[in-house]
């Protein structure tokens, strides 16, 4: 897939980077090209270097060119929403709507059928949300869109916790990790081991037309996967995960980089999936292990020492061997043994 | 009717929401210096023209390369390359091949005939440099585009110094050496060959010089004391060399040794194995390691079947054959005589030990310190003799490496120092950027790539001709060069600032053109300048 | 066109003839009927450009229908009781984000515990969420209801919800007059959103409102709402000019032009009261009704006007607020706050017990000679009520439960 996307290897950056001169203009992303969308524009109110404000820009900016601007996108509540319209001012550029917390997906359904009643499915829709408004409570809203299969691609942005009302635990929270919720106390502190929700493999079980993970740490494989998203009719998810500097304590700057290691490490594992069935992955370039990506974050505080020596190699061990079955599962290392 | 209030809102209303103010750092463009640049002794702009090859501009690039060295299609063959030493893309696989794309270029621009015009107003002042190595014809070319009158003497019946007479054919086609000096010639440089300055005072003189420019090298090989007997046949490399490419073939019989280590020796034993012996070998005192030798060479070497005698030292040359004694390495890994003695056949013994300058011509002129037989000169390539100034192999101390690349840098930097001499002015010093280290690379997004190898003739093919040994790169195999460039330090508009900022605050003001950071709405994050590939961002404290 | 016709198919077919775009559905008695028989027509191809879609509960219910109806399209669903509590979030945010969605309510209890007849409790849980809210007395009434509902919905961008007693007027099968496709095309004419979701003219709907401007958005809302109170008149009589009917105002009015006692009800149960105010008109006494078909918005000087010879009202209420009384009798009350009459409240047909003619009458008897007290429980088996107090009274743990003084 990834040799797929890039024939030319040899544009220097041309693979990676946001944009590259020497690549022709088609083949650039959405992102460099200067009348780009920005779907989600200045002024927003997210906290500075915040994933989610740019994982959504990404993403829509993407459907945006893939539909030619014919987009309707729809927002459950959480900090996208909350940043992004506190009266009276929005950032979005796109035609938005948001209606509750736990909605969107049927929000998006109904979209999509009234734009089919009155004649308007040239108009394609996006719903969108935190992990809350999607693992959670929005959860059964999504599996009946996508049970129906309705024209919809539902994004996630998926920052591991309830973000907008303070930091707490959701599904998709990862274990150990500290939140309002699952204080770094007591003797396992922490968010609790549990199988979490892996949406994107509930979606799966869908049997959806398409399935597929990616980080803002690989713009140009997020955006290809929105545009094939967006050449398909059907229900579609799309898990994008997001780095939150405040929950997640890490530095303003590092969350591209953490979002990197997340999938460097196989953490979070990034592949497509068509109709039920995994169609590719995108490989590590540099295998990590995960303490390399656990250590900057202050919600894994507790498992380290001052001087950042592991002070819990089994909880450490726990979150690689869960990284390591995402390897196997998702063969991201091509020529580890099976 | 008008949308409802407050719940719906129209586009870009959040523009009046200035988020600037949120800022504690704020991002700056900078550009630093690439380790390529910074690792030239001929000052190149190394990245600022692998920048232009990468599109393709091969004549932008060339041109580049021009303002600073004359010589790129020598140099693409004959410099050993320490910007490819430095070149942060060993972090990630192997350097990039720099120099082939200079030959490249250099190749192109002889084959497609670009000239560089002489622009500057005549100076009414004229030059006069000595020798027409590298280093004169460095000097030579840049006095000449600074509109001075340069008139070079050569003593040699031909141009180009250790150039022609001293690296070897299959290294160095004599057809580049002379495309290269005929295109100075058309600037307007006057040759005169045959003509040894003796001295140097003198001739400014007579010519009415207003300044000169000693450019002379090491010509004279070193001759150690080694017993001789009557039959022996010893001769030095360079002598060797010199008369290979006069056509006055030296007899060196079958089995050739070759004394020393060092690149000369190399060639004088590659040499030999083309001027048909039937065995060269090397001796060398101390080891493999210590050789001073470049790699490529030693093993382009051995590869024409020179064979190598480490831990070695002739002891005494007779007729037919030579004494050696065996070394060891001591305690401080210095070589130490064991006693031990053997014999070897051999039909000649050639000297590859050094070379010496001739400064004969300095004599009388007591403001030139030639001490420990090098000129010595300033910052700026100038002698204590007001006016006159030396570069190259002459004023390069033992120590400091002689090639060609340090002699053209030399040149350059002296005819600087002439044109603001002759002016009454002073160079201002040339302000260097910070460093372009590779821990501010961000290289995740240089997509893996590795070195283009050049074609090599094969080891068989190389016996008994002169036919250059490295072939050059293709086109398409020199734009993948280039393009491995990371542009170290300096913003090569690849739009990650633009595409990863959170707050839309980066602004692409079009090609060439780069970016400007829109402090209304930059909080400040510092995503950009981490997610810079190359390192050309920083974030300063602000004060609002 | 007269048939005799389901109540719930009736109201289909009104529906129909107003031409929804998207209609929703999630099942639960007793609204199923309304939303079977509009999947078949969609599925049948009887209704162009319709998209009916099975959603997978009654918040998706409400949300798909706040989507559709945000990019223009006609919307409208069903429900009732649980159903209308599971969808209330999105109902209120319907209204907030004003569109006109109609929904129709089967009305009927809520439990624990669970029940699914009729009575109103479920219409008094949303009465404050924004919408209009309209109570059919009868089949034809409901028919007639759900085509002003759509015009006025879209007229004023508000939502809509027709309120139907559940099983007695939706499983009842009446003779009801269906207007014909051409009439109802004038009535209601194409959505003409006030906004829409459209990409070539993007907005934001649903921003973050704060202190600086809720209260104005709450006091616009409510200039809206009774505006309604003008339209509604406005588009009953055209209706009724249109199809020549009695028009579905804001009330009825049943002989109460000269009343002392009047007889104030929502819904189905009126039929009975008219027949027990005959009843006692012919008896001597000075006896009337006053039906509320719009409860909300409340139309106030209506019912002042309608209420100016009344010295006792009566409201028969099939809800009530626990803990304190009646819900409509709350606002009859407010209307009534400076004159000198005495509401009383009677709880009725709760969890679809039947409300008989008969003990109607007996409380209006009570009421008309002074000695209804404030509030009664219709035909509540006081036996058995003594019978759980008693039973309360042995056990510690509910003994301070088994008091009655302050019951009513
Ligand atoms: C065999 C050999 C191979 C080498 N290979 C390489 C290599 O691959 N890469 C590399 O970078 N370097 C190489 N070098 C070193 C490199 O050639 C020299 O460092 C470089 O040529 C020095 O340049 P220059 O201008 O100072 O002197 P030269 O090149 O030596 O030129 C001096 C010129 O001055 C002339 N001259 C001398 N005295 C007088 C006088 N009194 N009057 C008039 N003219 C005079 C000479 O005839 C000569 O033409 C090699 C050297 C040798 C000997
Ligand atoms: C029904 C309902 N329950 C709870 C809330 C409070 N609430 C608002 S946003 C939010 C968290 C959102 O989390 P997520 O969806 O992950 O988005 P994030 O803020 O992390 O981007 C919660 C709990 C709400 N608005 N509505
Ligand atoms: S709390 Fe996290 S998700 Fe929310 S705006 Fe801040 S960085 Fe973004
Ligand atoms: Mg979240």
């Amino acid at each position: 897939m990834l040799s797929e996307r890039t024939p030319v290897r040899f544009y220097q950056v041309g693979s990676f980077a946001v944009g590259n001169r020497l690549v022709e203009l088609e083949r650039r992303s959405a992102q460099s090209d200067p009348r780009r969308a920005n779907s989600l524009s200045s002024g927003h109110r997210a906290c500075a270097g915040c994933g989610e404000a740019l994982g959504a820009r990404y993403a829509l900016d993407a459907a945006m060119r893939a539909t030619r601007g014919q987009l309707i996108c729809v927002n459950s509540t959480g900090c996208l929403e909350v940043f992004s319209t506190p009266y009276p001012e929005t950032s979005w550029r796109v035609a938005w709507l948001h209606s509750l917390f736990a909605n969107a997906a049927s929000v998006a359904t109904g979209v999509a059928a009234g734009l089919r009643a009155t004649g308007r499915d040239v108009v394609r829709v996006v719903a969108q949300g935190g992990d809350g408004g999607t693992a959670d409570i929005g959860f059964g809203a999504l599996s009946g869109m996508f049970e129906r299969n309705d024209d919809v691609l539902f994004i996630c942005y998926d920052n591991q916790g309830y973000m907008n009302t303070g930091v707490q635990r959701s599904s998709t929270t990862p274990g150990a990790a500290r939140t309002a919720t699952t204080q770094a106390v007591g003797p396992q502190p922490g968010n609790a081991f549990g199988q979490g929700k892996d949406v994107a493999r509930l979606a799966m079980a869908h049997e959806i037309p398409y399935v597929a993970t990616a980080t803002v740490a690989d713009l140009f494989d997020l955006e290809s996967k929105v545009e094939r998203a967006m050449s398909l009719h059907g229900a579609r998810y799309l898990h994008v995960l997001v780095p939150c500097p405040l929950g997640w304590g890490t530095l303003s700057k590092d969350t591209i980089a953490l979002a990197r290691l997340a999938h460097e490490t196989g953490i979070f594992p990034v592949f497509e999936a068509e109709y039920g069935e995994v169609t590719s992955s995108v490989p590590l370039r540099h295998r990590t292990a995960v303490e390399e990506y656990l250590r900057p974050q202050k919600r894994f505080a507790h498992l380290f020492d001052k001087s950042g020596a592991v002070t819990s190699p089994d909880v450490v061990a726990r979150i690689q061997a869960l990284a390591d079955r995402n390897i196997r599962r998702y063969s991201l290392v091509p020529d580890e043994d099976q | 009717m008008t949308t409802p209030f407050a719940i719906t809102l129209g586009v870009g209303s959040s523009l009046a929401n200035k988020t600037g103010s949120w800022r504690v750092e704020r991002p700056v463009y900078v550009d630093r210096h690439p380790p390529c640049n910074n690792a030239c002794p001929a000052g190149e702009a190394t990245q600022g023209w692998l920048y232009q090859a990468e599109e393709g501009n091969y004549e932008a690039a060339w041109r580049l390369i021009m303002a600073s060295n004359p010589l790129p299609a020598i140099m693409g063959r004959a410099c050993f390359h320490p910007c490819e030493s430095a070149c942060n893309r060993v972090q990630i696989d192997e350097a990039v091949g720099i120099n082939a794309v200079e030959r490249f270029l250099g190749d192109r621009a002889i084959d497609e005939g670009w000239t560089v015009p002489v622009s500057a107003p005549p100076s009414g002042k004229r030059v006069l440099v000595v020798g027409s190595g590298p280093a004169g014809l460095a000097a030579a070319y840049h006095l000449v585009l600074l509109g001075h009158e340069v008139v070079v003497y050569e003593a040699a019946p031909q141009c180009g110094g250790m150039l022609r007479y001293g690296i070897p054919q299959y290294r160095l086609p004599r057809a580049v050496v002379d495309a290269e000096i005929d295109r100075i010639a058309a600037m307007g440089v006057r040759f005169e060959v045959e003509r040894r300055v003796e001295n140097v005072a003198d001739a400014m003189q007579r010519g009415a010089f207003d300044a000169a420019f000693v450019g002379i090298g090491a010509q004279r090989g070193k001759h150690p004391d080694i017993p001789s007997g009557d039959a022996a046949k010893v001769l030095d490399a360079v002598s060797m060399l010199h008369g290979v490419e006069e056509g006055a073939l030296p007899a060196l019989g079958r089995r050739v040794v070759i004394y020393g280590g060092g690149d000369t020796a190399m060639d004088a034993a590659r040499t030999a194995q083309r001027l048909g012996a039937a065995e060269t070998i090397l001796v060398y005192r101390r080891t493999r390691d210590q050789m001073p030798a470049h790699d490529e060479e030693v093993c382009d070497a051995a590869l024409e079947g020179v064979q190598m005698r480490w831990l070695s030292t002739v002891s005494r040359a007779d007729g037919g054959r030579l004494l050696i004694e065996t070394m060891v390495l001591n305690d401080q890994g210095l070589a130490e005589g064991t006693g031990h003695f053997e014999e070897l056949e051999a039909d000649s013994l050639v000297l590859a030990l050094g070379q010496d300058t001739d400064l004969t011509l300095f004599d009388g002129d007591v403001a030139v310190d030639t001490t420990r037989g090098v000129v010595h000169v300033d910052d700026h390539q100038m002698t204590g003799h007001a006016g006159l100034f030396c570069g190259g192999d002459a004023a390069a101390g033992p120590s400091a490496e002689r090639t060609v690349t340090a002699a053209v840098g030399d040149g350059a930097r002296a005819a600087a120092a002439i044109d603001a001499w002759l002016a009454g002015v002073t160079l201002a010093p040339t302000v260097i950027p910070p460093l372009a280290s590779a821990d501010r690379l961000n290289p995740w997004y240089y997509a893996d790539a590795s070195r283009t190898l050049r074609p090599r003739l094969e080891a068989a093919r190389r016996r008994s001709n002169f036919d250059e040994v490295v072939g050059g790169l293709t086109a398409e195999d020199a734009l993948f060069e280039a393009r491995r460039c990371m542009s170290c330090g300096n913003c090569f508009e690849c739009d990650n600032c633009y595409g990863v900022c959170p707050d839309n605050a980066v602004i692409k003001l079009g090609p060439g053109q780069r970016y400007e950071f829109n402090l209304d709405y930059c909080k400040g994050c510092g995503i950009c300048a981490t997610e810079c590939p190359c390192g050309a961002i920083d974030m300063v404290p602000e004060h609002h | 066109m007269q048939r005799q016709i389901e109540g719930s198919l009736a109201i289909a077919e009104a529906v129909a003839l107003c031409r929804p775009q998207v209609v929703c559905a999630y099942p639960i008695s007793p609204q199923t009927h309304i939303i079977e028989a509009l999947g078949a027509m969609v599925k049948e191809g009887a209704l162009d450009n319709c998209e009916f879609v099975n959603v997978d509960s009654e918040m998706a219910a409400m949300s798909v229908a706040i989507g559709a109806s945000a990019v223009g399209a006609r919307s409208y669903t069903a429900t009732a009781s649980q159903g209308l509590l599971y969808m209330i979030e999105a109902v209120y945010n319907a209204a907030g984000l004003g569109l006109p969605v109609v929904m129709t309510l089967a009305n009927r209890a809520i439990g624990a515990p669970i029940n699914i007849w009729n009575d109103h409790t479920d219409a008094m849980a949303v009465r404050d969420a924004g919408w209009i809210q309209l109570f059919a007395e009868t089949n034809q009434e409901a028919v007639d209801l759900h085509v002003l509902a759509f015009a006025l919905a879209e007229e004023l961008s508000v939502p809509v919800m027709v309120c139907v007693d559940g099983f007695i007027l939706t499983h009842s099968i009446e003779r009801v007059d269906l207007p014909d496709q051409d009439v109802v095309d004038r009535l209601v004419p194409p959505f003409a959103p006030r906004q829409v979701l459209d990409p070539n003219d993007p907005v934001s709907i649903g921003a973050m409102v704060g202190p600086e401007a809720f209260t104005e958005v709450r006091y616009l809302a409510q200039l809206r709402m009774r505006r309604a109170l003008e339209v509604i008149p406005e588009l009953a009589e055209r209706n009724a000019d249109a199809w020549h009917r009695p028009p579905t105002g804001l009330i009825h009015p049943y002989r109460s032009i000269d009343a002392t006692l009047i007889v104030v009800a929502m819904g189905s149960v009126l039929g009975t009261i008219k027949d027990v105010v005959d009843d006692l008109r012919a008896t001597g006494v000075n006896i009337g009704a006053l039906g509320i078909s719009c409860f909300r918005p409340f139309p106030v000087n209506e019912v002042r006007e309608q209420l100016r010879s009344a010295t006792r009202v009566v409201v028969v209420e099939k809800a009530f607020s626990i803990g304190n009384g009646g819900v409509l009798s709350t606002d009859i009350a407010m209307a009534l706050r400076d004159r000198r009459v005495t509401v009383h409240t009677v709880v009725a047909g709760l969890g679809g017990r039947p409300i008989w003619a008969a003990s109607l009458r007996a409380l209006f008897v009570n009421a008309a000679e002074g000695t209804l007290p404030a509030t009664v429980f219709c035909d509540l088996n006081e036996e058995l009520v003594e019978r759980e107090l008693e039973r309360m009274t042995h056990d510690r743990s509910s003994r301070s439960l088994a008091r009655r003084d302050r019951a009513e």
